[in-house]
Order: structure tokens, then C-alpha cells, then sequence
């Protein structure tokens, strides 16, 4: 039995800085990271194998030096990791990486039967938190958002539980499996790999799949797949703000003032 | 017939003694290898100096030190009445007691008084005044107290009754000619014969028991202090050996035979003193780490493991766990402070600092047992290159208002390595605009790596993190290379004992100063010209850095830039120097929670107020923080303010 964790190599969105003339991402020195939420999800991934005999492998759609936060996922104890790199692939949006990465679940699964995949809530380039779903919906799965805690796994009857974050409240769901499930970081805290995992994923490779295996319909995959299209990206303005008082010499004075300024604009009443 | 029994006796607790000792000795042999026959001159000299001299054992303020001094170089000369009283004991018919020359009666006589007036000093202090940091009434001690006590009144009374029988001339032995007098005048003649026998039997046991029990107790280090002395690190210990980073290797120390054998022998040479407790921060704040209970956990389960181990057996007590006798708790691993006091105090040379941080990194790189807030910190230096996991480009806002020069290859002299707490940290930033400020009066030729520099690696290392720290190590010394760096100015002493100790063993030769050296030097040849407003400084008392002073030897340099720009040496805390109290950060402290006992900088800054200054000055972004975290826990931070030795003399500039 398998279980998927879905992960995206994302830019450093804390240091990705919008180019003011023309608009465009300065991408240069700007490190790549695994999207944060995706983490909890490999983690995730990695806490089911451990209790119920998983294999876990950890799928990526992105360019070549994605494998590099392959053997990450590796180093952390991923048995498997595929990765889905095409200059066809580029430019998707999420209707057309859903389908890349949903092809690719039914591909694995034609070896080993597919119970879970874990995915993050949403990544932090693109924030749609569409691409879960999507896998769910392509492959038929039961679709479990939100989730923050596995209640318990029964493999026997094919089912799962799970709690759901909502706003004010939990949800416990029963599904049945297999079924997708998409994680809040919430769900678990990460694990650090140890020195021998990293210098055993250091010579480990990811399987990659180019759409030569893949074999996908080009016109339902990447820039051409894409309902959804860029037009600009800006940075808003934002009016600057004003500093009050002199916080160093008189930090009473300031905090006052402050206050003062709060009540004025019906920020704080009394 | 009675002398073939006592052959036979003297022979078998010989032996016994023998066998005992060579069981102990060939645990250690279990131990990893390590070279430390090197230098025989220098290793000669340190026995001399360390051991005969006994210096750490008088030193710190330790005044009851002179009893052990005394009690050590009786021992010395009874040695030699000793091995000759064994030696008569094995061959009745060829060895006497006369063989020695008699004139040397008379210093074993005083020996043996001062023996036994230590002796009994020993005993009164552990029942009538125990010091907090021994455990002064234990057992073990009393049985050894005992056993000296009593060879030395067998000794008297064997030569006194020898003196009354006159079969001993009394001229050379004014000790025993007394007791003699005192005790066998009314004694007749004939029954002498009985109490010589007696005290020479009463003589002859207690020794022979000594001897078996001594491989058994704490007092082994009479038979591996010296030696464990001789294999000291001649050199301060403030690095940490590096690891090979190949497969299948094994990381850190998780099993007591991934020691050296070494760091075992150090176990084996702990009397249990416990100067080290007595000293350590975390000890003196409620912590459960004891260095002294440590080093005695390595020997427990050294005893336990061997000979399981000897046999190719594994280990049946942890060595790293839930802590009890013979296994070191997480807690207690995770409590150093690293700042080496313990270190410096030990009489017998005993390391403990690189013993911690070896479990340490079995913990990070084999086990990936970690405290939680310790993940986001390592995830933020392997991606980010420093501890908070802030923007690379931020590093060159400390100086957004004034004009820095990049370090240029060939032209620039010093690279000013500004450190993560120099750069990113809003109350270090100024001082590292109060080190550019002097550099520039003082007509230095400097530059920095802007954003480019990466952070020193110093918090991996000594939290066990020895795989990210040789790849952060590695790149900046790639930098280092590529910019032509040979000369750096630090602002952090953690920074500078990074790079002048530690890249020492990827062949990195860098000249390092620290900027309290750099500030001296500018000074002392005239080129600054301080004029310091004293009003508004007061009293200054200065608090050492551990990475600075124990680390570096560097304790003058500070003090004489205060003195000389104040025109007043600072006050001195209790704690000073090499006996320096750590401020609670070094060794990743700073990056942990504190949750455990009483806060450290608490400490510390309730002991610097006794000396009511008005300013501490600190030369050091840890101690900075510590002190004004502190000062600010108590609403202190109104009264007394924290500076930089940078920043009281940036501030007497014109």
C-alpha cells in the first residue's frame, strides 16, 4: 500500500522581490524552498508509514533541479521519488498540474495499490489551494481538506477519520479510501534528518518522468492546458505609514501618543 | 613457616592489585585511538607543573587545596617507605627496612605526621564544614580517610615499639621516639615482640587493603591523575575534532567505545572533587547537569558495558537516556553552556566540554532527537546562513546610513566579519557602527562581505550539528579564499574562535582579532585619541566573555582599553577572569529555552549589581543580550546600562 505525498518546489516567497518597471519577479539569487505546508504533508506521509507500513513516495512536478527537494524528502525517509519535468509541463496553472500529478498517482498505482495522498493546504507562490482538490476530483478520491489530525486508518474496511480545522470548530470525517487529504501545518510538527539518511539520499536519483512516459494529450497539459493565464503581476501600493512620537528618547510619550491615535481613527475605544 | 605466609599474602594482593588495575586498563583500550604521545617535552613539563605542582588543585581560590598539596607530596615520599615495606613483605630474606639510608627517616616521619594531620583536617572539613559542591560525607571517602589514618598510626606504633624494644636507633625518628616514650614506657620488654608483630601486621593489611581498594573507588586517581595529566591537550580546548562525512560511518558518541580512549581515562581520574560543579552555570542555577556526575556516568557505564563490550557483546546500559546512574540524560546534554569553566579548574586535566558536545551530535546526526525550538533554528541557518532565518539581503542594513566599503582582493587589509548578531540584531548593529567608527579614526584599511557573508557556524558545532556546520564551514572559507581574506576583525568572540580555532583544521590559517585586541592596539601606539565622558559611563564593571578569556587567553585587552579611556581599571566581579561566570548563551544556549532551575543571566547580573556599577561593559552580542534580558528581569535596565567596550570608546571620540 502506498501513500503519496505530493511536493512543490517553490521560491522563497520572503525574498522574492517585484521588479518596479516592469512588473516581473527578480527571481536571481532568490533561493527555491519546499513549499512549507507540503513539508507537513511529507511529514504526515512519513507518521503513517511508521504506523501502519506505508511505503511513501513523494511526487514533484517542476523543473530539473527539483531533485534537489527530492532528496530532501528522501533524507527525511521517503522510500520513492518521481519527478515530473517536461518543458511541456511548464506554465501550468492548477487545472493542468492536477492533471499531470493525478496521471502520474494512476501510474504509480498500477504497481502498487494508492491509499492516501497527502498534500499541503495550499503553496506559497500560488496560494490557490486548488491542486489537492483537483487530484481528488481527476482520480475520484474521497476529498479531505483542512485536515489538522488522522484520527485512525482501518485498511480492512477501506476507511479513514480526520479532523477537520474549520473556522471556530472541528470536523470529524469518516471517508472511504483511497482518498486525498490536504494538511494544515497544524497536523504535525517536522522531523530533522539524520546524517546517515542525507548521505544515503545524496546518492539516491528520482525517477523521472518526462511525457515521452507520461504520454499525456499536449493540449491538456501546461501553458496550453491552463484555463487561467498571468496577465501582470504588481506589487500594490500601499500608502506609507508615519512614525509617532520618539519611541527611543520617550517610549511613554510615544506609546501615548500611539494610543491616542488608535482611539482617533476607532481602532480602540474605551 | 610465618614467612612463607606473608609471601604468600603480600603475593596475592599483589597480584590481585595487578589483575585489578590491568581489567581497568584494558577498558580503556576499548576506546577510539587518538595520538596523544606527541611532544613528550611539553607533556613532561605539564606533569610537572600540573601534578607535582599541584597547581589546579591550590588554584580558583580553593584553599583547602593545600591539604591535598600536602597530603599528595607525603604520599610521594611515603612512596618510597612504602614499596620498600612491600618489597620486604614479598622477600623476607634479601630486602630489610634498614636497606634505606637512615637520614631519610626523618622526612618520612614528617611525612607520615603531616599525612595524618591532613587526614584528619580532611575528615573534620567533610563532617563539620561539607562544601556544597562535593559530595563530602560519602562513603567512600571516609573508608579512604580511614585507611590513611590508620597506616599512619601502624607506622608510629611499629617504630615506636621497635624504639622501646632498641632494636631501631631512635636518633633519626623524633616522631616515633615520642610515641614511644608516650605510649611504651610502661610496656614490658618481653610483650614488645607482640606489639611489634601486631603493628607490623596491622601495617602490612592496611596497606595491602588500600591498595585492592583503590582501582574500586574514586581515589583511583592517585594511579591515573598523573598520567591523565601527562595526556592533556596541550593546547586550550576550544575546538572540537571534525568528522568524516562518508557512509557508514557513525556520528558522535551514542555507545561509551565511540570515546577515545582518552575521555575514558578521564573517567577513570576523577576524585570527584567537584570544583567543576562548583563553577558550572548550569550546576549553579538548578540545572540537572553536573559535569562532575558526567564524567562519573562515563565511568559507571564504562564498568557495566566492558566487559559486555570486550566480548563482542552490545551494550546493556544506554549511555545517552533517561538519565540514573551510568546513562547522561537529554536534559542534561542539552544544559552546557560550553564556556569551559569546568575545564579550567580541573586539577587532573579532565575535558569535558568536547565529551558533551560528542553525545550531543549523536543526538542531532544519528538520532535527530532534538529540542523542538532548535528545528526552525537549524533550518534557518542551513538555509539562510543565520539564526533567525532573516533575508540574506537584510545583512547590509546595520549600515545603510553610513558608506562601508565593500573588501577588495589586494587592496582592502581587514575584512570586518560583522557576525549575525552584528548585522541582523538592532542592539549589536550598534556596536558594529561603534567598531566602524573606530576603524576608521584609527586608519584601518577594512571592508565586508556585505551580503555575501554567511554565518561562522559556531551554535551547529556546539550544539552537535557537525554535518551543517562543515558545509557552512566550508563555504565561507571557499569565500574567505576566493576574496584573498587573511587578516579578520570580529565583533563576536564566538565568530572569532570560529575562525581562528576551528577553520585551523580545514587548513584555514586567518589572522583573527577580536576588536577589543584591535581597539588596544590603536590606542596603545596612539593612533585614537579617546576623551571619555566619565559622568556618564560611572562605575564600570566588566564581565568576561568565556569564548574571549577561557577560550583565548584574551583578558587584558579589555581591561586595558577600559583603564585606559576611563583612567580607572573596572571593578572586578567575584567571578573574573578564568573563573568567569558565563552570561547562560554559549553553546546554542541562546537559541534554547530556558525552563529548567533559575536563569543563568540572572545570576550573573545579580552578582555584577554587587559591585553597584553604573555600567557593565561587555565585549561580546551574547553577553549583551544576557545582561540586558537580565538587567531588564529585575528593572535594573533604568540604573545600570550594558555597552560594548566599542561603544564606551566610539563615544570618546571626536
Amino acid at each position: 500500500m502506498l501513500v503519496i505525498a505530493c511536493v512543490k518546489q517553490v521560491p522563497d516567497t520572503t525574498q522574492v522581490r517585484v521588479d518596479p518597471v516592469t512588473g516581473t519577479l527578480i527571481r536571481e539569487g532568490v533561493p527555491f524552498i519546499i513549499n512549507p505546508y507540503d513539508t507537513h504533508a511529507l511529514e504526515e506521509g512519513l507518521r503513517l508509514k511508521e504506523k501502519y507500513g506505508f511505503r511513501v513516495a513523494v511526487i514533484s512536478m517542476g523543473p530539473p533541479n527539483t531533485e534537489v527537494t527530492l532528496k530532501k524528502a528522501i533524507a527525511l525517509g521517503a522510500d520513492e521519488a518521481v519527478l515530473l519535468s517536461d518543458r511541456a509541463f511548464g506554465g501550468a496553472d492548477t487545472l493542468a498540474t492536477s492533471q499531470v500529478l493525478s496521471e502520474a498517482i494512476r501510474k504509480l498505482g498500477q504497481k502498487e495499490e494508492v491509499a492516501i495522498v497527502v498534500c499541503g493546504r495550499q503553496t506559497i507562490d500560488g496560494d490557490t489551494a486548488q491542486v489537492g482538490p483537483g487530484i481528488a476530483t481527476r482520480l475520484g478520491y474521497s476529498q479531505l481538506t483542512l485536515v489538522d489530525r488522522i484520527e485512525s486508518v482501518d485498511l480492512k474496511a477501506k476507511k479513514i477519520w480526520v479532523r477537520r480545522r474549520l473556522e471556530g470548530r472541528h470536523e470529524i470525517v469518516e471517508a472511504t479510501l483511497p482518498a486525498m487529504i490536504a494538511v494544515v501545518k497544524e497536523i504535525n510538527s517536522l522531523r530533522y534528518p539524520t546524517v546517515p539518511m542525507r548521505l544515503m539520499a545524496e546518492d539516491s536519483k528520482a525517477t523521472l518522468w518526462d511525457n515521452k512516459i507520461m504520454g499525456l494529450n499536449e493540449n491538456t497539459i501546461g501553458l496550453k492546458g491552463s484555463a487561467t493565464q498571468v496577465r501582470k503581476i504588481f506589487s500594490p501600493q500601499r500608502a506609507s505609514g508615519e512614525i509617532i512620537g520618539d519611541g527611543i528618547k520617550d517610549p511613554k510619550g510615544a506609546s501615548r501618543l500611539l494610543i491616542e491615535r488608535l482611539i482617533e481613527k476607532r481602532a480602540l475605544c474605551i | 613457616m610465618l614467612l612463607n605466609i606473608r609471601t604468600i599474602i603480600f603475593a596475592a594482593a599483589l597480584l590481585l592489585f595487578c589483575w585489578s588495575c590491568y581489567r581497568r586498563f584494558r577498558f580503556l583500550m576499548l576506546g577510539k585511538g587518538e595520538n596523544r604521545f606527541n611532544d613528550a617535552g611539553k607533556r613532561i613539563w605539564g606533569v610537572i607543573y600540573y601534578a607535582f605542582g599541584q597547581r589546579c588543585t591550590v588554584n580558583h581560590g580553593y584553599r583547602f587545596g593545600w591539604n591535598h598539596l600536602v597530603l599528595f607530596w607525603s604520599f610521594i615520599i611515603l612512596l618510597i617507605a612504602n614499596t620498600e615495606f612491600l618489597l620486604e613483605g614479598l622477600f623476607p630474606d634479601y630486602v630489610s627496612f634498614s636497606m634505606l639510608p637512615v637520614s631519610i627517616y626523618v622526612i618520612i616521619e614528617i611525612a607520615s605526621v603531616l599525612a595524618l594531620l591532613a587526614v584528619c583536617f580532611a575528615m573534620v572539613r567533610r563532617l563539620a564544614f561539607p562544601p556544597s559542591y562535593m559530595e563530602a560525607r560519602s562513603r567512600d571517602a571516609f573508608i579512604i580517610l580511614g585507611l590513611i589514618a590508620l597506616l599512619m598510626v601502624a607506622f608510629f606504633g611499629l617504630h615506636a615499639s621497635e624504639i622501646a624494644n632498641g632494636s631501631e636507633t631512635a636518633s633519626y625518628m623524633p616522631v616515633s621516639k615520642f610515641v614511644a616514650s608516650t605510649f611504651f614506657l610502661q610496656v614490658q620488654t618481653a610483650s614488645l615482640g607482640g606489639y611489634i608483630k601486631a603493628f607490623w601486621w596491622l601495617h602490612a593489611i592496611v596497606l595491602l587493603v588500600f591498595l585492592n581498594y583503590l582501582p574500586y573507588s574514586k581515589h583511583m586517581h592517585i594511579l591515573t591523575g598523573i598520567p591523565n595529566v601527562f595526556f592533556k591537550s596541550l593546547t586550550k580546548v576550544n575546538t572540537q575534532p571534525r568528522e568524516e562525512f562518508k557512509k557508514g560511518n557513525v556520528f558522535g558518541v551514542g555507545q561509551i567505545n565511540l570515546f577515545t580512549w582518552k575521555d575514558l581515562m578521564d573517567s577513570y581520574s576523577c576524585t570527584e572533587c567537584g570544583r567543576c560543579s562548583d563553577m558550572c552555570p548550569a550546576t549553579n542555577t538548578g540545572k540537572s547537569l553536573n559535569p562532575r556526575l558526567v564524567i562519573h556516568d562515563i565511568k559507571v557505564n564504562l564498568l557495566k558495558n566492558g566487559p559486555v563490550i570486550q566480548n563482542k557483546g552490545a551494550p546493556v546500559m544506554p549511555l545517552i537516556g533517561a538519565g540514573g546512574e551510568g546513562s547522561v540524560s537529554h536534559e542534561v546534554l542539552w544544559a552546557c553552556t560550553t564556556c569551559g569553566a569546568c575545564m579550567e579548574v580541573c586539577p587532573v586535566s579532565i575535558e569535558h566540554v568536547p565529551k558533551i558536545v560528542d553525545m550531543r551530535r549523536n543526538l542531532v546526526e544519528m538520532n535527530a532527537k532534538v529540542p523542538d525550538e532548535l528545528l526552525p533554528f537549524f533550518e534557518s541557518m542551513e538555509q539562510r546562513s543565520n539564526p533567525w532565518g532573516i533575508v540574506p539581503a537584510d545583512r547590509i542594513k546595520w549600515a545603510a546610513d553610513i558608506n562601508v566599503k565593500p573588501f577588495e582582493t589586494g587592496k582592502t587589509e581587514y575584512l570586518f566579519y560583522v557576525g549575525c548578531f552584528g548585522a541582523f540584531d538592532a542592539r549589536s548593529r550598534r556596536v558594529s557602527l561603534a567598531i566602524s567608527k573606530i576603524l576608521d579614526a584609527g586608519g584601518i584599511s577594512w571592508g565586508t562581505l556585505g551580503k555575501d557573508e554567511l554565518c561562522c557556524g559556531d551554535s551547529m558545532r556546539r550544539l552537535g550539528n557537525e554535518f551543517v556546520f562543515d558545509r557552512m564551514t566550508k563555504d565561507n572559507i571557499k569565500t574567505f579564499k576566493d576574496k584573498g581574506v587573511k587578516k579578520i576583525i570580529t565583533q563576536c568572540p564566538h565568530c572569532y574562535n570560529t575562525l581562528k580555532n576551528d577553520y585551523r583544521q580545514y587548513d584555514m590559517e586567518l589572522e583573527v582579532v577580536h576588536h577589543t585586541e584591535l581597539i588596544n592596539k590603536l590606542i596603545k601606539s596612539g593612533k585614537l585619541t579617546v576623551n571619555v565622558n566619565e559622568a556618564d559611563l560611572g562605575k564600570v564593571a566588566f564581565h568576561d566573555s568565556c569564548y574571549l578569556g577561557r577560550y583565548n587567553g584574551i583578558y587584558n585587552a579589555p581591561r586595558e582599553v577600559i583603564a585606559s579611556v576611563t583612567g580607572h581599571a573596572p571593578a572586578e566581579m567575584e567571578r573574573c577572569l578564568d573563573k568567569s561566570f558565563c552570561c547562560g548563551a554559549g553553546g546554542g544556549r541562546m537559541w534554547m529555552e530556558e525552563s529548567e532551575g533559575t536563569r543563568i543571566n540572572a545570576a550573573r547580573v545579580e552578582e555584577a549589581l554587587k559591585k553597584d556599577p553604573r555600567t557593565v561593559c561587555v565585549c561580546c552580542p551574547y553577553c549583551m543580550t544576557m545582561f540586558e534580558d537580565g538587567l531588564k528581569s529585575i528593572k535594573a535596565d533604568d540604573k545600570v546600562q550594558v555597552l560594548d567596550v566599542a561603544e564606551i570608546v566610539s563615544r570618546g571620540l571626536k
